[in-house]
């Protein structure tokens, strides 16, 4: 730690009712350094960053820029000091120009009318700084999501900025987007900037970075230089152990290595397609998407923020709509109008937002939990009690559900303990196929670990899973095949053996009207 | 996250103290104690207050409100809000004592007992089956068309009302012989007829609530709907059904209602939806749904009716009543409030 860094964070501790969000953690960025930040979902790191900006205010520790203790109070006291920050969901005003957004509030003029000459000759040398060819008069809402990042990236410099930080900007952009994001990022260091990249992708974090700050459940995990780092090393200090411990999911790769899974298809998608949303009705959402689904197996989806997997499983389980596009189940084609129809057929759902779709937080754990099963538990319409207390109880314990008893509000648990309240809900229904959409979003190590294992022990008895996840580690390692997807397109469906994060990447990444590259996936895809 | 994993708490043992925050217990006793406390004031203030025919004259009062609360209830837990209740009252009755009376009041007028009627049960069948008829209709709309429950039923509000005026062009339909006015007026021992009726009904919907399959639906789709969608239940249908269940009330209340006055009136149950509302919210039901019960709607409509009663009876002008409902509503929702954001 040098004595003039451009920032320092200092023993800064925050809690929030019920948690330790950050206990006593430091970090510092130099002059013309770009710090990695990674840890888990809920480990801290964007608690840390809205400290920083002034959103959060921190119970103790300092701030200190350019040696001087600063106080950040609110968002606009950040930005004045050179704090910027560029959230994943953009900041931006859709329906106004480029150059609106990046001068926004701060439009230059007289008597209250905006200078539009000036405006757009500013804006023009801000985005030729980044070497981006946009037009200023460019309406945000037309830009790619690549671009708009650049329009966030032309707005904080505009604010004369110090330290940049930048929460996940690589999430949502192809490789080549990428490429040129970390370009800029290079031009911005050279410039002298501190900037701050937060990411769940350690390969570019590795790249880019010159020292990396670790976070584990609200801890100081340790600051490395990145050419010592690999990213081995780093997932071992985000999570305290080692990849193996963590999924637990080797022995059953090597069984299955002796003994392959038979060719025993459990659920058959066969051009499933879908046209329109909300917001654009002829945006095509899902384009013959086909695939198989083995008993026993775990089914990875990977892909980008909209490509495409959640659509793909709601369709499924007949929580949404789709144009065209058949299933079957073990053989025959299935009619699943509604989730009702698709809990009949045994199907479970663990959906991406577990407070929004998975949960009702006005109950308790048991009524949450028996939801599913409550005709099975009834007898003339009423509850029978004694049996969905010890069916509840059961189930609560398999998946040792923290709670100080079953009346509790699903309210008050921690993440990973809703989380496996919404997966008791579906065992109890003893379902064949169990579609898990982000399983372990934003819940601690420990209680991922429990899920991790949970999920081997189904496969092991009989079950099948489909996985979403979009976090590469936890789909190569748990899946037994991957199905990559790209803007509603089934692109590769890869073996468990096959799949290297980059091949999995390069195949999340593919644009319309660019071919496979080798290898061509194995088996699945439907004639 | 570190507070549940960090303490050693057994893993999912059914026993375990439910620890009662004090905020939790004053939302959902909090009006049951202020209508204790109501009652001691107005007692020391007036004796005859707690005199019992002055108690049951209270408990008829609310009984018809009352009923309509129950109804309400089922719809507020389900985020929905029907405020038609009162229109369809006056329809449902106007059309029960028609269908008694073999006749609408422009033809039978002064012919009390002497038309062909169809007998008390046809009336009160009739009566009930227009508000079935009237809760399938909104009930359609907010389920299947999506239409939100406040404008279909400020509709109905209209609708059912114009319709009362179209039936009998504005005339009430009036006097009824005993078997008809027995309901509303009779006793059984010193308990009005009304309020038997009305705590029938009540026991009956708290152990639907409690110890159904379907009341535990109701609770989970006004909690989170698409939760409860996701989880295999038929939302559509359990949104219509609460709309049935308000209609079925409304239509019983317009019968006894008519049998009480003596008369079915074209403006019989005039804003009768905010008082009922009121009491439901009192009561401690969230207006967003998935939380409240009957028992609080029972003490938020008797709480509405002593106030009132109690008022008069210390001689507080009808003006300043109002007012005092009005704070009162704003507070109980006020509370509701912060319970919530003392949880998040």
């Amino acid at each position: 730690m040098t004595d003039t860094a451009l920032l320092r964070m200092e023993h800064v501790s925050k809690s929030f009712p019920g948690v330790q969000a950050l206990d006593d953690v430091s970090l510092d960025v130099d002059y013309g350094e770009v710090l990695g930040l990674v840890g888990e979902n809920g480990a801290g790191k964007s608690t840390l960053m809205k400290i920083l900006s002034g959103v959060y205010q921190a119970d103790s520790g300092t701030i200190h820029l350019n040696d001087q203790v600063v106080h950040i109070h609110n968002p606009h006291q950040g930005q004045q000091l050179g704090i910027s920050i560029i959230y994943q969901e953009f900041n931006l005003m859709p329906n106004l120009s480029v150059m609106e957004n990046v001068f926004v509030g701060r439009e230059t003029g007289r008597f209250g009318f905006v200078n539009r000459g000036e405006l757009r000759a500013q804006t023009r040398r801000l985005l030729d700084r980044l070497g981006v060819p946009l037009n200023p008069n460019a309406i945000v809402r037309d830009l790619s999501v690549a671009e708009q990042q650049m329009v966030e990236i032309a707005k904080a410099l505009s604010l004369q900025v110090k330290v940049l930080v930048m929460d996940e900007p690589t999430s949502a952009l192809s490789e080549t987007e990428v490429n040129r994001l970390l370009g800029i990022m290079r031009d911005l260091k050279r410039d002298g900037m501190g900037v701050i990249f937060i990411s769940h992708r350690l390969e570019e974090v590795l790249t880019i970075c010159d020292r990396v700050t670790v976070l584990r459940d609200g801890h100081n995990a340790g600051t490395v230089d990145a050419k010592d780092a690999s990213e081995d090393s780093l997932i071992r200090m985000m999570v305290g152990r080692s990849r193996s411990e963590l999924f637990h999911s080797e022995e059953r790769f090597e069984a299955e290595a002796t003994a392959p899974l038979a060719e025993d298809f459990v659920l058959e998608v066969r051009g499933l397609s879908r046209q329109g949303t909300v917001m654009d009705e002829a945006a095509i959402v899902l384009d013959d998407v086909s695939f198989t689904l083995r008993r026993g197996e775990i089914l990875g989806f990977a892909g980008l923020v909209g490509a495409g997997r959640t659509e793909t499983v709601r369709a499924i389980f007949g929580a949404d709509k789709y144009d065209r596009g058949e299933i079957l189940i073990d053989g025959k084609l299935a009619k699943i109008a509604s989730p009702i129809d698709a809990i009949e057929y045994g199907i479970g759902f663990v959906p991406e937002d577990r407070k929004a779709q998975g949960l009702v937080l006005s109950l308790n754990v048991r009524d949450n939990a028996a939801l599913p099963s409550l005709l099975q538990l009834s007898r003339l319409g009423f509850v029978r009690r004694g049996v969905e207390m010890k069916a509840v109880t059961e189930y609560a314990q398999r998946l040792q559900i923290r709670t100080p008893s079953l009346e509790q509000l699903v309210l008050r648990l921690s993440g990973g303990n809703q989380q496996k309240v919404v997966i008791a809900k579906w065992l109890m229904r003893k379902p064949r196929i169990l579609i898990m959409d982000e399983p372990t979003r934003g819940i601690d190590v420990g209680a991922k670990a429990e899920i991790y294992r949970l999920m081997n022990q189904l496969v092991e008895s009989g079950v099948s899973i489909i996985m979403i996840s979009s976090e590469l580690p936890e789909v190569l390692a748990m899946s037994d095949r991957i199905v990559c997807m790209s803007r509603g397109r089934v692109t590769a469906i890869l073996n468990h053996a096959e799949a290297t994060p980059e091949v999995v990447m390069r195949y999340c990444t593919l644009q319309p009207g660019q071919e496979y590259a080798s290898p061509v996936p194995e088996g699945g895809i439907a004639p | 996250m570190t507070a549940s994993s960090a303490s050693p708490q057994r893993a999912g043992t059914p026993e375990g103290g439910k620890r009662a925050d004090p905020l939790t217990v004053m939302s959902r006793f909090g009006a049951f104690v202020f209508l204790i406390v109501l009652c001691v004031v107005f007692t020391i203030l007036e004796p005859a207050f707690v005199s019992t025919t002055n108690i049951f004259n209270v408990l008829r009062q609310v009984s018809i409100y009352g009923l309509l609360a129950i109804g309400m209830t089922f719809v507020i837990l389900t985020g929905g809000i029907d405020l038609s209740i009162g229109s369809l009252l006056a329809l449902s009755g106007l059309v029960g004592a028609a269908v008694y009376k073999g006749g609408t009041g422009l033809l039978s007028a002064g012919t009390a007992g002497q038309a062909h009627g169809y007998g008390l049960l046809a009336a009160v069948g009739a009566a009930v089956l227009v508000g079935l008829t009237g809760g399938l209709l909104q009930g359609f709309a907010v389920s299947k068309l999506r239409v939100p429950a406040f404008i279909v039923t400020l509709g109905g509000l209209s609708i059912f009302r114009g319709l009362s005026l179209v039936f009998t062009q504005g005339q009430p339909i009036s006097t009824f012989p005993p078997e008809y006015s027995y309901w509303g007026q009779g006793l059984i021992g010193p308990v009005p007829i009304p309020v038997i009726v009305f705590l029938t009904f009540a026991v009956l919907a708290t152990i639907v609530l409690r110890y159904t399959r379907y009341g535990r639906h109701i609770y989970a789709i006004g909690g989170n709907q698409e939760a409860s969608r996701l989880s295999g239940l038929n939302v559509s249908r359990l949104l219509l059904s609460v709309y049935l269940i308000t209609g079925f009330f409304a239509g019983l209340s317009g019968f006894l209602l008519s049998s009480r006055l003596n008369s079915a009136e074209v403006i019989a149950g005039v804003g009768y939806e905010l008082t009922v509302i009121a009491g439901v919210v009192i009561g401690g039901t969230s207006l967003f749904g998935g939380e409240g019960s009957i028992f609080g709607t029972v003490v938020g409509v008797v709480l509405i009716g002593v106030l009132n009663n109690g008022l008069t009876l210390i001689d507080v002008s009808p003006y300043y009543q109002q007012i005092i409902v009005g704070i009162i509503i704003v507070l109980a929702v006020y509370l509701d409030q912060l319970v919530k954001r003392r949880r998040r």
